[in-house]
Protein backbone atom coordinates (compact mmCIF):
# COMPACT_ATOMS: atom_id res chain seq x y z
CA UNK A 1 0.00 0.00 0.00
CA UNK A 2 1.04 3.30 -0.76
CA UNK A 3 0.96 6.15 2.45
CA UNK A 4 0.63 9.88 1.86
CA UNK A 5 1.91 12.39 4.84
CA UNK A 6 0.62 15.52 4.90
CA UNK A 7 3.83 17.50 6.64
CA UNK A 8 3.77 21.05 7.56
CA UNK A 9 6.69 23.54 7.99
CA UNK A 10 5.29 25.65 10.87
CA UNK A 11 6.38 28.81 12.40
CA UNK A 12 7.28 29.25 16.40
CA UNK A 13 7.61 32.99 17.96
CA UNK A 14 11.36 33.59 19.48
CA UNK A 15 10.66 34.79 23.51
CA UNK A 16 10.86 38.17 22.26
CA UNK A 17 8.68 39.49 19.05
CA UNK A 18 7.60 41.61 17.24
CA UNK A 19 4.33 42.16 15.71
CA UNK A 20 4.35 43.93 12.16
CA UNK A 21 1.09 44.41 10.71
CA UNK A 22 -1.29 41.24 10.40
CA UNK A 23 1.75 38.73 11.25
CA UNK A 24 5.05 38.17 13.79
CA UNK A 25 7.82 39.67 11.93
CA UNK A 26 9.41 37.63 9.94
CA UNK A 27 12.86 38.00 11.80
CA UNK A 28 11.41 36.82 15.57
CA UNK A 29 9.98 33.82 13.77
CA UNK A 30 11.89 29.92 13.73
CA UNK A 31 10.55 27.19 11.08
CA UNK A 32 10.35 23.82 12.34
CA UNK A 33 8.45 20.47 10.83
CA UNK A 34 4.88 20.26 12.32
CA UNK A 35 5.51 18.41 15.98
CA UNK A 36 2.18 15.89 15.00
CA UNK A 37 3.61 15.63 11.87
CA UNK A 38 6.81 14.13 12.96
CA UNK A 39 4.57 11.35 14.57
CA UNK A 40 2.77 10.77 11.37
CA UNK A 41 6.15 10.48 9.27
CA UNK A 42 7.45 7.98 12.08
CA UNK A 43 4.05 5.80 11.56
CA UNK A 44 4.42 5.83 7.96
CA UNK A 45 8.30 5.13 7.88
CA UNK A 46 6.94 2.09 10.66
CA UNK A 47 4.64 0.80 8.59
CA UNK A 48 7.30 0.45 5.18
CA UNK A 49 9.73 -1.21 7.71
CA UNK A 50 6.97 -3.61 8.74
CA UNK A 51 6.38 -4.35 5.06
CA UNK A 52 3.21 -3.29 5.09
CA UNK A 53 3.47 0.36 3.23
CA UNK A 54 5.56 0.11 -0.49
CA UNK A 55 5.93 3.52 -0.87
CA UNK A 56 5.79 6.95 1.83
CA UNK A 57 5.21 9.70 -0.33
CA UNK A 58 5.03 13.47 1.94
CA UNK A 59 3.52 16.38 0.44
CA UNK A 60 3.84 19.93 2.02
CA UNK A 61 2.45 23.10 1.13
CA UNK A 62 4.91 25.85 1.15
CA UNK A 63 7.32 28.10 -0.01
CA UNK A 64 10.71 27.30 -1.17
CA UNK A 65 12.32 27.59 2.29
CA UNK A 66 9.81 24.85 3.45
CA UNK A 67 12.62 21.97 1.59
CA UNK A 68 14.68 22.25 4.78
CA UNK A 69 12.05 20.62 7.08
CA UNK A 70 10.55 18.64 4.16
CA UNK A 71 14.13 16.96 3.86
CA UNK A 72 14.45 15.92 7.51
CA UNK A 73 10.92 14.01 6.43
CA UNK A 74 13.07 12.59 3.65
CA UNK A 75 16.30 11.99 6.29
CA UNK A 76 13.39 9.99 8.24
CA UNK A 77 12.48 7.97 6.05
CA UNK A 78 10.10 8.86 3.42
CA UNK A 79 11.26 7.36 0.49
CA UNK A 80 9.62 11.46 -1.72
CA UNK A 81 7.88 14.23 -1.40
CA UNK A 82 5.56 17.08 -3.05
CA UNK A 83 5.83 20.43 -2.59
CA UNK A 84 2.86 22.67 -3.64
CA UNK A 85 3.45 26.52 -4.21
CA UNK A 86 2.41 29.30 -6.45
CA UNK A 87 2.67 33.06 -6.11
CA UNK A 88 -0.97 33.31 -5.62
CA UNK A 89 -0.63 31.06 -2.53
CA UNK A 90 1.28 34.19 -0.76
CA UNK A 91 0.91 36.07 1.95
CA UNK A 92 -3.05 35.06 2.41
CA UNK A 93 -4.50 33.15 5.37
CA UNK A 94 -5.36 29.56 4.17
CA UNK A 95 -8.73 28.23 4.80
CA UNK A 96 -9.18 24.65 5.01
CA UNK A 97 -11.60 24.02 1.88
CA UNK A 98 -8.51 25.62 -0.22
CA UNK A 99 -5.99 23.36 1.41
CA UNK A 100 -7.99 20.92 0.69
CA UNK A 101 -8.28 21.58 -2.81
CA UNK A 102 -4.58 21.02 -3.33
CA UNK A 103 -4.32 17.80 -1.68
CA UNK A 104 -7.00 16.62 -3.32
CA UNK A 105 -5.12 17.38 -6.56
CA UNK A 106 -1.78 15.27 -4.91
CA UNK A 107 -4.35 12.88 -4.45
CA UNK A 108 -5.66 12.34 -7.65
CA UNK A 109 -2.09 11.84 -8.80
CA UNK A 110 -0.46 9.76 -6.39
CA UNK A 111 -3.83 7.62 -5.27
CA UNK A 112 -2.25 6.18 -1.61
CA UNK A 113 -4.45 4.04 0.31
CA UNK A 114 -3.83 5.49 3.58
CA UNK A 115 -3.12 8.93 4.52
CA UNK A 116 -1.63 10.43 7.41
CA UNK A 117 -0.98 14.31 8.96
CA UNK A 118 -0.78 15.78 12.52
CA UNK A 119 -4.22 16.52 14.72
CA UNK A 120 -3.06 20.03 14.47
CA UNK A 121 -0.47 22.43 12.68
CA UNK A 122 1.04 24.05 16.03
CA UNK A 123 1.16 27.68 14.74
CA UNK A 124 -2.11 28.19 13.08
CA UNK A 125 -4.29 25.28 15.02
CA UNK A 126 -7.04 24.71 12.74
CA UNK A 127 -7.32 20.87 13.96
CA UNK A 128 -9.11 20.04 10.47
CA UNK A 129 -7.23 19.40 7.44
CA UNK A 130 -7.18 15.77 7.56
CA UNK A 131 -10.96 15.39 8.03
CA UNK A 132 -12.23 17.51 5.36
CA UNK A 133 -10.04 16.55 3.07
CA UNK A 134 -11.71 12.60 3.92
CA UNK A 135 -14.80 14.10 3.18
CA UNK A 136 -13.87 15.80 -0.11
CA UNK A 137 -12.04 12.86 -1.33
CA UNK A 138 -14.63 10.13 0.20
CA UNK A 139 -12.12 8.31 2.07
CA UNK A 140 -12.97 7.35 5.67
CA UNK A 141 -11.00 8.96 9.18
CA UNK A 142 -10.32 9.25 12.51
CA UNK A 143 -9.08 12.11 14.33
CA UNK A 144 -7.00 12.20 17.18
CA UNK A 145 -5.48 8.65 16.52
CA UNK A 146 -2.84 7.45 19.32
CA UNK A 147 -2.51 3.61 18.98
CA UNK A 148 -2.73 2.21 14.93
CA UNK A 149 -2.11 -0.87 13.95
CA UNK A 150 -3.70 -1.55 9.79
CA UNK A 151 -4.39 -4.75 8.68
CA UNK A 152 -4.00 -4.44 5.47
CA UNK A 153 -5.12 -7.82 4.01
CA UNK A 154 -8.59 -7.24 5.88
CA UNK A 155 -8.60 -3.22 4.67
CA UNK A 156 -9.33 -1.71 8.14
CA UNK A 157 -7.04 0.53 10.30
CA UNK A 158 -7.75 -0.49 14.58
CA UNK A 159 -7.14 2.74 15.89
CA UNK A 160 -7.53 4.22 19.48
CA UNK A 161 -8.85 8.28 19.54
CA UNK A 162 -7.88 9.87 22.43
CA UNK A 163 -10.90 11.71 23.61
CA UNK A 164 -10.87 14.00 26.84
CA UNK A 165 -9.95 13.13 30.84
CA UNK A 166 -7.95 10.22 30.04
CA UNK A 167 -10.48 7.69 27.58
CA UNK A 168 -9.47 6.28 24.15
CA UNK A 169 -12.14 5.00 22.10
CA UNK A 170 -11.82 1.93 20.11
CA UNK A 171 -12.41 2.04 16.45
CA UNK A 172 -11.87 0.36 13.37
CA UNK A 173 -11.53 2.23 10.21
CA UNK A 174 -12.42 1.12 6.70
CA UNK A 175 -9.36 1.85 4.62
CA UNK A 176 -8.71 3.88 2.10
CA UNK A 177 -8.65 6.39 5.22
CA UNK A 178 -7.24 9.54 6.59
CA UNK A 179 -6.19 9.42 9.76
CA UNK A 180 -4.72 12.65 12.04
CA UNK A 181 -2.05 11.55 13.97
CA UNK A 182 -1.68 12.28 18.06
CA UNK A 183 1.70 12.81 19.59
CA UNK A 184 2.94 9.74 21.54
CA UNK A 185 1.50 7.36 18.66
CA UNK A 186 5.71 6.48 18.36
CA UNK A 187 8.88 7.63 19.23
CA UNK A 188 9.60 9.58 16.21
CA UNK A 189 13.65 8.77 14.65
CA UNK A 190 16.55 11.61 15.08
CA UNK A 191 17.71 11.33 11.18
CA UNK A 192 20.97 9.27 10.99
CA UNK A 193 23.78 10.95 8.71
CA UNK A 194 23.70 8.26 6.61
CA UNK A 195 19.81 9.06 6.07
CA UNK A 196 20.50 12.83 5.81
CA UNK A 197 22.73 11.91 3.10
CA UNK A 198 20.41 9.93 1.33
CA UNK A 199 17.51 12.91 1.44
CA UNK A 200 20.56 15.08 -0.59
CA UNK A 201 19.10 12.47 -3.44
CA UNK A 202 15.71 12.36 -2.80
CA UNK A 203 12.92 13.62 -4.96
CA UNK A 204 11.40 16.81 -4.24
CA UNK A 205 8.95 17.49 -7.08
CA UNK A 206 8.00 21.05 -7.22
CA UNK A 207 4.03 21.60 -8.07
CA UNK A 208 2.48 25.18 -9.27
CA UNK A 209 -0.99 25.27 -9.55
CA UNK A 210 -1.08 24.77 -13.58
CA UNK A 211 0.28 21.63 -12.83
CA UNK A 212 -2.61 20.75 -10.89
CA UNK A 213 -5.49 21.73 -13.01
CA UNK A 214 -5.85 24.47 -11.09
CA UNK A 215 -6.51 28.41 -10.61
CA UNK A 216 -6.32 31.40 -8.54
CA UNK A 217 -10.30 31.09 -8.18
CA UNK A 218 -10.42 27.44 -6.94
CA UNK A 219 -7.90 28.09 -3.75
CA UNK A 220 -9.56 31.74 -2.46
CA UNK A 221 -9.66 31.74 1.02
CA UNK A 222 -12.53 32.69 2.82
CA UNK A 223 -10.71 33.60 5.63
CA UNK A 224 -8.92 36.77 5.84
CA UNK A 225 -7.05 37.71 9.12
CA UNK A 226 -7.62 41.24 10.21
CA UNK A 227 -5.74 41.92 13.57
CA UNK A 228 -2.98 40.34 15.64
CA UNK A 229 -2.24 41.55 19.03
CA UNK A 230 -0.55 40.43 22.04
CA UNK A 231 -3.80 38.98 24.43
CA UNK A 232 -3.86 41.05 27.78
CA UNK A 233 -3.64 39.46 30.59
CA UNK A 234 -5.80 38.78 32.77
CA UNK A 235 -4.28 37.80 35.57
CA UNK A 236 -2.40 40.21 38.41
CA UNK A 237 0.47 37.43 38.31
CA UNK A 238 3.13 39.16 40.95
CA UNK A 239 5.80 38.44 39.00
CA UNK A 240 9.10 37.93 41.44
CA UNK A 241 12.19 40.04 40.35
CA UNK A 242 15.84 39.57 41.06
CA UNK A 243 18.86 37.11 39.76
CA UNK A 244 17.67 33.29 40.98
CA UNK A 245 18.60 33.46 44.86
CA UNK A 246 16.51 36.27 45.81
CA UNK A 247 14.26 35.26 43.54
CA UNK A 248 14.27 31.42 44.75
CA UNK A 249 13.78 33.38 48.31
CA UNK A 250 10.70 35.59 47.51
CA UNK A 251 9.31 32.28 45.87
CA UNK A 252 9.93 30.24 49.35
CA UNK A 253 8.31 32.61 51.59
CA UNK A 254 5.02 32.87 49.57
CA UNK A 255 4.83 28.79 49.72
CA UNK A 256 5.43 28.66 53.14
CA UNK A 257 2.55 31.13 53.85
CA UNK A 258 0.46 29.13 51.58
CA UNK A 259 1.34 26.39 54.13
CA UNK A 260 4.00 24.24 51.54
CA UNK A 261 6.75 22.34 53.31
CA UNK A 262 7.81 18.89 53.18
CA UNK B 1 -32.86 31.46 8.93
CA UNK B 2 -31.55 30.12 11.91
CA UNK B 3 -28.44 29.14 14.14
CA UNK B 4 -27.72 25.49 14.91
CA UNK B 5 -25.90 24.19 17.93
CA UNK B 6 -25.18 20.14 17.66
CA UNK B 7 -24.84 18.61 21.54
CA UNK B 8 -21.95 16.64 22.24
CA UNK B 9 -22.14 13.64 24.84
CA UNK B 10 -20.41 10.46 26.06
CA UNK B 11 -21.09 7.48 28.06
CA UNK B 12 -24.61 8.32 28.71
CA UNK B 13 -24.10 11.78 29.88
CA UNK B 14 -23.93 15.41 28.01
CA UNK B 15 -20.86 17.18 27.97
CA UNK B 16 -20.74 20.19 29.62
CA UNK B 17 -19.40 22.11 26.32
CA UNK B 18 -22.82 21.59 24.93
CA UNK B 19 -24.38 24.19 26.87
CA UNK B 20 -21.50 26.12 26.41
CA UNK B 21 -21.76 25.70 22.67
CA UNK B 22 -25.81 27.03 22.94
CA UNK B 23 -24.44 30.46 24.90
CA UNK B 24 -22.57 31.32 21.83
CA UNK B 25 -24.91 29.68 19.43
CA UNK B 26 -27.94 32.49 20.96
CA UNK B 27 -24.93 34.89 20.82
CA UNK B 28 -24.82 34.25 17.54
CA UNK B 29 -28.66 33.74 16.95
CA UNK B 30 -29.65 37.56 18.82
CA UNK B 31 -27.33 39.23 16.64
CA UNK B 32 -28.68 37.96 13.35
CA UNK B 33 -32.56 37.86 14.66
CA UNK B 34 -32.94 34.73 14.37
CA UNK B 35 -33.90 31.20 16.19
CA UNK B 36 -31.93 29.11 18.02
CA UNK B 37 -32.08 24.99 17.57
CA UNK B 38 -30.07 22.36 19.05
CA UNK B 39 -29.51 18.94 17.54
CA UNK B 40 -28.95 15.96 19.53
CA UNK B 41 -27.51 12.46 18.01
CA UNK B 42 -27.66 8.68 19.46
CA UNK B 43 -27.85 7.82 22.96
CA UNK B 44 -30.88 8.29 25.46
CA UNK B 45 -31.61 11.35 22.80
CA UNK B 46 -35.50 11.84 24.79
CA UNK B 47 -33.91 12.80 28.06
CA UNK B 48 -30.61 14.51 26.66
CA UNK B 49 -33.35 17.03 24.85
CA UNK B 50 -35.18 17.26 28.20
CA UNK B 51 -31.66 18.53 29.59
CA UNK B 52 -30.58 20.78 26.74
CA UNK B 53 -33.96 22.44 26.96
CA UNK B 54 -32.03 25.65 28.36
CA UNK B 55 -33.07 29.11 28.83
CA UNK B 56 -32.78 30.60 24.99
CA UNK B 57 -33.15 26.98 22.82
CA UNK B 58 -36.22 27.67 20.46
CA UNK B 59 -36.55 23.99 19.34
CA UNK B 60 -34.70 21.03 20.09
CA UNK B 61 -33.87 18.22 17.36
CA UNK B 62 -33.71 14.44 18.78
CA UNK B 63 -32.05 12.30 16.50
CA UNK B 64 -31.87 8.33 17.14
CA UNK B 65 -28.49 6.14 16.06
CA UNK B 66 -26.86 3.33 18.53
CA UNK B 67 -25.56 4.66 21.49
CA UNK B 68 -22.12 6.55 20.96
CA UNK B 69 -20.95 9.13 18.75
CA UNK B 70 -20.38 7.80 14.87
CA UNK B 71 -19.18 10.97 12.86
CA UNK B 72 -20.76 9.89 9.95
CA UNK B 73 -23.96 9.91 11.19
CA UNK B 74 -23.07 12.72 13.34
CA UNK B 75 -22.60 14.77 9.69
CA UNK B 76 -25.23 13.21 8.17
CA UNK B 77 -27.93 14.62 10.89
CA UNK B 78 -26.17 17.86 11.18
CA UNK B 79 -26.41 18.70 7.56
CA UNK B 80 -30.32 17.25 7.40
CA UNK B 81 -31.26 19.12 9.96
CA UNK B 82 -29.27 22.59 9.08
CA UNK B 83 -31.53 22.41 5.26
CA UNK B 84 -34.76 21.60 7.95
CA UNK B 85 -34.42 24.32 9.95
CA UNK B 86 -32.42 26.83 6.92
CA UNK B 87 -29.77 27.35 9.52
CA UNK B 88 -26.89 29.29 8.66
CA UNK B 89 -24.52 28.29 10.80
CA UNK B 90 -24.16 25.27 12.87
CA UNK B 91 -21.87 26.14 16.18
CA UNK B 92 -20.80 22.71 17.89
CA UNK B 93 -17.69 22.72 20.55
CA UNK B 94 -14.07 22.16 19.85
CA UNK B 95 -13.56 19.24 21.41
CA UNK B 96 -12.19 16.12 19.97
CA UNK B 97 -15.29 14.61 18.73
CA UNK B 98 -16.15 17.92 17.27
CA UNK B 99 -12.97 18.12 15.33
CA UNK B 100 -13.80 14.33 14.15
CA UNK B 101 -17.02 15.79 11.92
CA UNK B 102 -16.94 19.47 11.90
CA UNK B 103 -14.46 19.84 9.05
CA UNK B 104 -16.33 17.08 7.27
CA UNK B 105 -19.68 18.95 7.71
CA UNK B 106 -18.06 22.05 6.38
CA UNK B 107 -16.71 20.75 3.51
CA UNK B 108 -20.16 18.64 2.88
CA UNK B 109 -21.84 21.65 2.54
CA UNK B 110 -19.25 23.96 0.92
CA UNK B 111 -19.37 26.42 3.42
CA UNK B 112 -16.45 27.86 5.72
CA UNK B 113 -14.61 26.43 8.45
CA UNK B 114 -13.60 28.56 11.73
CA UNK B 115 -12.51 26.16 14.97
CA UNK B 116 -11.87 26.84 18.21
CA UNK B 117 -12.82 30.33 18.58
CA UNK B 118 -12.66 32.68 21.79
CA UNK B 119 -14.67 35.03 21.01
CA UNK B 120 -17.49 36.10 18.33
CA UNK B 121 -18.74 39.46 16.53
CA UNK B 122 -21.67 39.65 14.07
CA UNK B 123 -22.32 42.86 12.41
CA UNK B 124 -22.85 42.13 8.44
CA UNK B 125 -20.55 39.24 8.64
CA UNK B 126 -19.01 37.29 11.29
CA UNK B 127 -15.57 38.37 12.75
CA UNK B 128 -14.02 35.60 14.81
CA UNK B 129 -11.13 36.17 17.62
CA UNK B 130 -9.52 32.68 18.52
CA UNK B 131 -5.68 32.56 18.72
CA UNK B 132 -1.94 31.32 17.22
CA UNK B 133 1.28 30.66 17.95
CA UNK B 134 0.47 28.35 20.79
CA UNK B 135 -1.66 30.83 22.41
CA UNK B 136 1.43 33.65 22.47
CA UNK B 137 -0.73 35.96 19.96
CA UNK B 138 -4.55 36.65 19.67
CA UNK B 139 -5.91 37.36 15.83
CA UNK B 140 -9.56 38.29 14.71
CA UNK B 141 -10.26 36.77 11.34
CA UNK B 142 -13.20 37.64 9.11
CA UNK B 143 -15.14 35.13 7.24
CA UNK B 144 -16.53 35.47 3.97
CA UNK B 145 -20.19 34.81 3.10
CA UNK B 146 -23.18 34.24 5.46
CA UNK B 147 -23.26 30.45 6.33
CA UNK B 148 -20.71 29.11 8.21
CA UNK B 149 -19.38 25.99 10.90
CA UNK B 150 -18.07 27.10 13.79
CA UNK B 151 -16.11 25.67 16.58
CA UNK B 152 -15.84 26.91 20.46
CA UNK B 153 -13.25 26.55 22.68
CA UNK B 154 -14.50 24.98 25.83
CA UNK B 155 -14.47 27.11 28.81
CA UNK B 156 -14.85 30.73 26.70
CA UNK B 157 -18.78 30.82 26.95
CA UNK B 158 -20.71 30.33 30.56
CA UNK B 159 -23.03 26.89 30.28
CA UNK B 160 -26.40 28.02 29.26
CA UNK B 161 -29.00 27.30 32.25
CA UNK B 162 -32.47 27.61 33.47
CA UNK B 163 -35.20 25.74 31.32
CA UNK B 164 -36.66 26.78 28.37
CA UNK B 165 -40.12 26.50 26.52
CA UNK B 166 -38.03 24.84 23.38
CA UNK B 167 -40.23 22.38 21.41
CA UNK B 168 -38.93 19.13 21.04
CA UNK B 169 -38.81 17.50 18.08
CA UNK B 170 -37.77 13.74 16.90
CA UNK B 171 -36.46 13.97 13.95
CA UNK B 172 -36.67 11.24 11.05
CA UNK B 173 -32.84 10.97 9.31
CA UNK B 174 -31.82 8.60 6.87
CA UNK B 175 -28.57 8.26 8.51
CA UNK B 176 -25.42 6.51 6.26
CA UNK B 177 -23.53 2.94 6.79
CA UNK B 178 -20.41 4.03 8.74
CA UNK B 179 -17.21 2.54 7.95
CA UNK B 180 -15.64 3.75 11.13
CA UNK B 181 -17.46 1.71 13.83
CA UNK B 182 -16.78 1.96 17.60
CA UNK B 183 -15.89 -1.17 19.76
CA UNK B 184 -14.98 -0.18 23.11
CA UNK B 185 -13.44 2.38 24.99
CA UNK B 186 -10.13 2.24 27.31
CA UNK B 187 -9.58 4.34 30.70
CA UNK B 188 -5.81 4.85 30.78
CA UNK B 189 -4.07 5.77 34.14
CA UNK B 190 -4.15 4.10 37.30
CA UNK B 191 -0.49 3.41 38.50
CA UNK B 192 0.99 4.33 42.12
CA UNK B 193 -0.39 7.88 42.47
CA UNK B 194 -3.57 9.73 41.85
CA UNK B 195 -2.08 13.81 41.08
CA UNK B 196 -5.80 14.44 41.72
CA UNK B 197 -5.25 14.35 45.07
CA UNK B 198 -2.76 16.15 45.93
CA UNK B 199 -2.39 19.20 47.49
CA UNK B 200 0.54 20.56 46.04
CA UNK B 201 1.71 19.89 42.54
CA UNK B 202 5.17 20.25 41.36
CA UNK B 203 4.71 20.08 37.44
CA UNK B 204 7.57 19.34 34.78
CA UNK B 205 7.50 20.52 31.02
CA UNK B 206 9.95 20.80 28.30
CA UNK B 207 12.08 23.07 29.61
CA UNK B 208 13.84 20.07 31.35
CA UNK B 209 14.88 19.28 27.67
CA UNK B 210 16.43 15.56 28.96
CA UNK B 211 15.27 12.88 30.91
CA UNK B 212 17.77 12.71 33.30
CA UNK B 213 17.20 16.18 34.58
CA UNK B 214 13.88 15.37 35.70
CA UNK B 215 15.45 14.00 38.83
CA UNK B 216 15.86 17.84 39.37
CA UNK B 217 12.09 18.00 39.94
CA UNK B 218 11.55 15.01 41.79
CA UNK B 219 13.90 16.88 44.16
CA UNK B 220 12.14 19.91 44.17
CA UNK B 221 8.81 18.36 44.65
CA UNK B 222 10.71 15.93 47.74
CA UNK B 223 11.76 19.48 49.49
CA UNK B 224 8.29 20.96 49.19
CA UNK B 225 6.24 17.70 50.07
CA UNK B 226 4.61 18.39 46.57
CA UNK B 227 3.45 15.49 44.48
CA UNK B 228 5.47 15.31 40.64
CA UNK B 229 3.30 15.44 37.74
CA UNK B 230 4.15 16.99 34.01
CA UNK B 231 2.96 18.49 30.77
CA UNK B 232 2.30 16.10 27.88
CA UNK B 233 5.60 15.89 26.28
CA UNK B 234 7.52 14.68 28.99
CA UNK B 235 4.99 11.72 29.17
CA UNK B 236 4.84 11.11 25.13
CA UNK B 237 8.42 10.82 25.59
CA UNK B 238 8.27 8.47 28.10
CA UNK B 239 9.76 10.30 30.68
CA UNK B 240 7.04 9.46 33.66
CA UNK B 241 3.95 7.68 33.15
CA UNK B 242 0.56 9.05 31.77
CA UNK B 243 -0.96 8.75 35.34
CA UNK B 244 0.89 12.01 35.82
CA UNK B 245 -0.20 13.74 32.93
CA UNK B 246 -2.14 17.39 33.70
CA UNK B 247 -4.56 18.65 31.16
CA UNK B 248 -7.30 17.77 28.33
CA UNK B 249 -6.04 14.65 27.76
CA UNK B 250 -4.83 13.92 31.12
CA UNK B 251 -6.26 14.64 34.55
CA UNK B 252 -7.78 17.42 35.54
CA UNK B 253 -6.11 19.15 39.04
CA UNK B 254 -7.41 21.62 41.52
CA UNK B 255 -4.20 21.80 44.59
CA UNK B 256 -4.16 24.48 46.55
CA UNK B 257 -0.55 25.47 44.79
CA UNK B 258 0.63 24.21 41.61
CA UNK B 259 4.17 25.18 40.30
CA UNK B 260 5.03 24.94 36.48
CA UNK B 261 7.83 24.11 35.34
CA UNK B 262 9.25 24.90 32.31
CA UNK B 263 5.33 24.71 30.56
CA UNK B 264 4.25 27.22 28.11
CA UNK B 265 0.33 27.10 28.94
CA UNK B 266 -0.85 25.85 25.92
CA UNK B 267 -4.99 25.95 26.22
CA UNK B 268 -4.99 21.54 26.62
CA UNK B 269 -2.75 22.14 29.50
CA UNK B 270 -4.50 24.82 31.39
CA UNK B 271 -7.68 22.93 31.32
CA UNK B 272 -6.24 20.64 33.54
CA UNK B 273 -4.86 22.92 35.94
CA UNK B 274 -6.39 26.80 35.88
CA UNK B 275 -8.69 25.58 39.06
CA UNK B 276 -5.73 25.40 41.19
CA UNK B 277 -6.01 28.00 44.51
CA UNK B 278 -2.36 29.37 43.57
CA UNK B 279 -0.68 28.50 40.28
CA UNK B 280 3.50 29.45 40.12
CA UNK B 281 5.28 29.73 36.99
CA UNK B 282 8.94 29.44 36.01
CA UNK B 283 9.56 30.25 32.75
CA UNK B 284 12.25 31.59 30.57
CA UNK B 285 9.36 33.69 28.62
CA UNK B 286 8.25 35.97 29.16
CA UNK B 287 5.48 35.96 27.27
CA UNK B 288 4.47 31.99 27.76
CA UNK B 289 0.97 32.29 28.33
CA UNK B 290 1.18 30.63 31.45
CA UNK B 291 1.95 33.70 32.88
CA UNK B 292 -1.26 34.88 32.36
CA UNK B 293 -3.01 32.76 34.62
CA UNK B 294 -0.60 32.65 36.83
CA UNK B 295 -0.59 34.16 40.40
CA UNK B 296 2.97 33.89 41.47
CA UNK B 297 5.74 33.59 38.31
CA UNK B 298 9.61 33.96 37.79
CA UNK B 299 11.08 34.75 34.34
CA UNK B 300 14.15 32.85 34.76
CA UNK B 301 16.26 29.51 34.02
CA UNK B 302 14.84 26.66 35.79
CA UNK B 303 18.50 24.94 36.27
CA UNK B 304 19.43 28.69 37.91
CA UNK B 305 16.07 28.93 40.01
CA UNK B 306 15.20 25.37 41.39
CA UNK B 307 18.19 24.17 42.58
CA UNK B 308 17.82 27.63 44.65
CA UNK B 309 14.52 26.87 45.75
CA UNK B 310 15.71 23.53 46.92
CA UNK B 311 18.29 25.25 49.38
CA UNK B 312 15.54 27.14 50.64
CA UNK B 313 13.54 24.24 51.79
CA UNK B 314 16.57 22.26 52.82
C1 LIG C 1 -6.02 17.08 21.33
C2 LIG C 1 -4.86 17.54 22.17
C3 LIG C 1 -4.81 17.19 23.51
C4 LIG C 1 -3.74 17.62 24.32
N1 LIG C 1 -3.73 17.27 25.65
C5 LIG C 1 -2.75 17.77 26.46
C6 LIG C 1 -2.74 17.49 27.87
O1 LIG C 1 -3.60 16.79 28.40
N2 LIG C 1 -1.75 18.03 28.62
C7 LIG C 1 -0.75 18.81 28.09
O2 LIG C 1 0.12 19.28 28.85
N3 LIG C 1 -0.73 19.05 26.76
C8 LIG C 1 -1.69 18.55 25.94
N4 LIG C 1 -1.63 18.80 24.58
C9 LIG C 1 -0.39 19.39 24.02
C10 LIG C 1 -0.33 20.89 24.11
O3 LIG C 1 -0.90 21.45 22.96
C11 LIG C 1 1.15 21.36 24.19
O4 LIG C 1 1.84 20.83 23.09
C12 LIG C 1 1.87 20.93 25.47
O5 LIG C 1 1.07 21.25 26.61
C13 LIG C 1 3.19 21.65 25.58
O6 LIG C 1 3.89 21.21 26.72
P1 LIG C 1 5.03 22.10 27.40
O7 LIG C 1 4.45 23.38 27.89
O8 LIG C 1 5.74 21.25 28.38
O9 LIG C 1 6.04 22.34 26.18
P2 LIG C 1 6.34 23.67 25.35
O10 LIG C 1 5.10 24.26 24.83
O11 LIG C 1 7.40 23.30 24.40
O12 LIG C 1 6.91 24.67 26.44
C14 LIG C 1 8.14 24.55 27.06
C15 LIG C 1 8.34 25.81 27.90
O13 LIG C 1 9.55 25.71 28.64
C16 LIG C 1 10.17 26.97 28.67
N5 LIG C 1 11.59 26.75 28.93
C17 LIG C 1 12.53 26.27 28.08
N6 LIG C 1 13.72 26.18 28.70
C18 LIG C 1 13.54 26.61 29.97
C19 LIG C 1 14.40 26.75 31.10
N7 LIG C 1 15.70 26.40 31.05
N8 LIG C 1 13.89 27.23 32.25
C20 LIG C 1 12.56 27.59 32.32
N9 LIG C 1 11.72 27.48 31.29
C21 LIG C 1 12.19 26.98 30.13
C22 LIG C 1 9.88 27.57 27.31
O14 LIG C 1 9.96 28.99 27.35
C23 LIG C 1 8.46 27.08 27.05
O15 LIG C 1 7.50 28.03 27.49
C24 LIG C 1 -2.69 18.38 23.77
C25 LIG C 1 -2.75 18.73 22.41
C26 LIG C 1 -3.82 18.32 21.62
C27 LIG C 1 -3.87 18.73 20.19
N1 LIG D 1 0.50 23.73 4.41
C1 LIG D 1 0.44 22.43 4.76
N2 LIG D 1 1.28 21.54 4.18
C2 LIG D 1 1.25 20.24 4.52
N3 LIG D 1 0.40 19.74 5.43
C3 LIG D 1 -0.45 20.57 6.03
C4 LIG D 1 -0.49 21.95 5.74
N4 LIG D 1 -1.45 22.52 6.51
C5 LIG D 1 -1.98 21.52 7.26
N5 LIG D 1 -1.38 20.34 6.97
C6 LIG D 1 -1.64 19.02 7.58
O1 LIG D 1 -2.85 19.06 8.31
C7 LIG D 1 -2.61 18.83 9.70
C8 LIG D 1 -3.55 19.66 10.52
O2 LIG D 1 -3.36 21.02 10.24
P1 LIG D 1 -4.45 22.14 10.56
O3 LIG D 1 -5.78 21.59 10.16
O4 LIG D 1 -4.02 23.30 9.73
O5 LIG D 1 -4.33 22.40 12.03
C9 LIG D 1 -1.12 19.16 9.90
O6 LIG D 1 -0.61 18.46 11.01
C10 LIG D 1 -0.54 18.68 8.59
O7 LIG D 1 -0.37 17.28 8.60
Amino acid sequence: MKVLVTVKEVAEADDDFAIEGTDIAESDLEYDLNEWDDYAVEAAVQLAEAGIADEVVTVTVGPERSEETIRMALAKGADRAVRVWDDALDGGFADVASKVELFEAVVAEEEPDLILGGVQAADTGFGATGVALAERIGFEHAAVVNDLDVDADAGVAHVHRELEGGVEELTDVDLPAVLTVQTGLNEPRYASLRGIRQAQRKEIAVKALSDLGLTAEDVESALTLTSMYEPESESDAEIIEGDAGESAGRLAEVLRDKGVSA
Amino acid sequence: MSVLVAAEHRRGELRDVSYEAITAGRELADARGVDLHVAVVAGDVDAFAEELNREGVDAIHAVADGEEFDHNAYRAAASTLADRVDAGAVVMPNSVNGLDYAPALAESLGVPLVTDAVGIEYDDGLTVTREMYGSKVETTVDVEGDWFVLTVRGGEWPPAEGVGDATVETADIDLPESGARVTGFEEVGGGDVDIADADVLVSVGRGIEEEENIELIEDLADALGATLSASRPIVDNGWLPKNRQVGQSGKVVTPDVYIAVGISGAVQHVAGMKGSDTIVAINTDPNAPIFDIADYGIVGDLFDVVPELIDEFA
